[in-house]
């Protein structure tokens, strides 16, 4: 076989391997969020279908096959039915850019943990994030149902505020590594961790994550008490299910990012190198896992924010913060008291 | 070169696209389909909707996207710089300092204005 074919079927393979691995990790994630949310309330949690609940995400997911699909009489039939596509294409897209490991051999197969190492990797992961926006607010507006409409607009508008915080709070760990490859940003920080040296960015960053995924205490655009649930009040069945796969696709890809920009990705002083390379994705499973349960913890303890707040915060406090430790790094970078990384 | 690197990404896009597809569609094959007229009305809260749904949006959307465009075009701008900080070093960091500069009087004048009240 050529060199072309090989590459082609090895990119094929990942491609699956991130997709299939993403599904299952959604189903996981609802199973996880389900259980140490009940654990967190004094519940039990789902516990009946398989051991500790673990099949209940398949038993979900098989009563959404058989529910039926509606579609209101005076929806925009096209946008209606591609909007929940629209917002989870990019949550299966965005670790494209994020290696999971170093070079490994497999069966005297060389080849790299990741799919694509682009050298603008940063700036994919910012343009494919501001792309789930569309299918939320096209989700909306096309429901022609008055509280989709609601939703779909606070959702946009929340979204668009917080990622400019997140984009800003990004720069510092570019910054520190000179370069926008997510493997030159991880191996930058084979030494000390970026969180150490940057913590207003990564808990700047950490904040707009939630606030991108719509994540408690961020959830406005489905707030029940206010919306009903939101831009997907009008979806049933598999097409409510998108958005539900969008959002814990979006809770994993954030937390590998988060994991790749300030906790080291892969790596761990040295440990990814055992086992001929697969330490690597244990340990960013490790860190990705500590990330969502996090989320789920916050969930559990934050109340939700109210719209005028949660637009201050954003605009008042994110912004200018992000903003002033992005040039306060930027001024130590250059008169050479942050040393450099790359 | 530049084929080796991107085209891993548009195999993962054209992956994720046909599965979101499949996703999309599983109801509409499986699930039955037995619509009513009171079914397929839009939901809300158990009342015969009044209007359109789709009507005129508070100017205050409009408002943050537009200076939402402003900044994230400042982004853009500084992440090339970020990479090349370094090289640049003085010169670079008063050039990006006088563009931030404007761009940050422009938050302030929009923020004593009460642009980014929500009341």
């Amino acid at each position: 076989m050529s060199d072309f074919v090989i590459f082609l079927i090895d990119a094929a393979v990942k491609a699956v391997l991130i997709i299939v691995g993403l599904v299952l990790g959604f189903a996981y994630t609802t199973w996880l969020e389900r259980r140490f949310i009940a654990r967190l309330q004094s519940r039990v949690g789902p516990n009946r279908a398989g051991p500790a609940g673990l099949l209940q995400p398949w038993a979900d997911a098989l009563k959404l096959f058989f529910k039926e699909d509606i579609m209101p009489t005076d929806a925009d039939r096209i946008i209606y039915t591609l909007a929940p596509a629209v917002t989870s294409v990019p949550a299966l897209i965005v670790l494209g850019v994020v290696p999971f490991g170093g070079q490994i051999s497999l069966f005297g197969y060389q080849t790299t943990l990741g799919l694509a190492d682009i050298n603008v990797g940063v700036l994919y992961i910012v343009a494919v994030t501001s792309i789930a926006v569309y299918g939320v607010v096209l989700a909306g507006w096309a429901s022609s149902n008055k509280y989709a409409m609601m939703g779909g607009l606070r959702a946009t508008a929340q979204m668009i505020s917080y990622e400019l915080a997140m984009g800003l709070a990004i720069l510092a760990p570019v910054m520190m590594a000179a370069s926008m490859s997510m493997s030159d940003i991880i191996d930058a920080q084979q030494n000390i961790w970026f969180v150490f040296l940057q913590p207003i960015a990564a808990v700047i960053f950490y904040i707009t994550i939630l606030a991108e995924t719509n994540r408690s205490p961020f959830d406005l655009p489905e707030a029940e008490q206010e919306l009903v649930a939101g831009y997907h009040t009008e979806y049933s069945g598999m097409k409510f299910a998108s958005f539900f796969m969008a959002e814990y696709m979006k809770m994993i890809a954030v937390s590998a990012i988060f994991s790749a920009l300030f906790l080291g990705g892969y790596r761990f002083f040295g440990l990814e190198n055992l086992l001929g390379g697969w330490m690597g994705p244990i340990i960013l499973f490790v860190k990705i896992v500590a990330s969502l349960a996090f989320m789920v913890w916050i969930r559990a303890t934050l109340p939700r924010f109210r719209y005028d707040k949660l637009m201050a915060f954003g605009w008042k406090v994110l912004l200018p913060l992000s903003l002033a430790n992005a040039v306060v790094t930027a001024v130590l970078i250059v008169l050479d008291i942050i040393p450099s990384f790359a | 070169m530049l084929v080796q690197q991107y085209l891993p990404i548009a195999i993962l896009v054209l992956f994720a696209i046909i599965m979101a597809l499949i996703v999309v569609f599983t109801s509409v094959i499986f699930g039955p389909h037995r619509p009513t007229k009171k079914k397929l009305a839009p939901y809300e809260s158990g009342m015969t909707p009044i209007g359109p749904a789709v009507r005129r949006l508070p100017v205050r959307f409009y408002l943050v996207a537009v200076l939402f465009i402003l900044f994230d075009v400042e982004i853009i701008f500084l992440l090339p710089y970020a990479v090349v900080i370094r090289q640049l070093g003085l010169y670079g960091l008063i050039a990006t300092g006088v563009f931030v500069v404007i761009l940050t009087v422009g938050l302030l004048y929009e923020w004593k204005k009460g642009g980014l009240d929500w009341e």
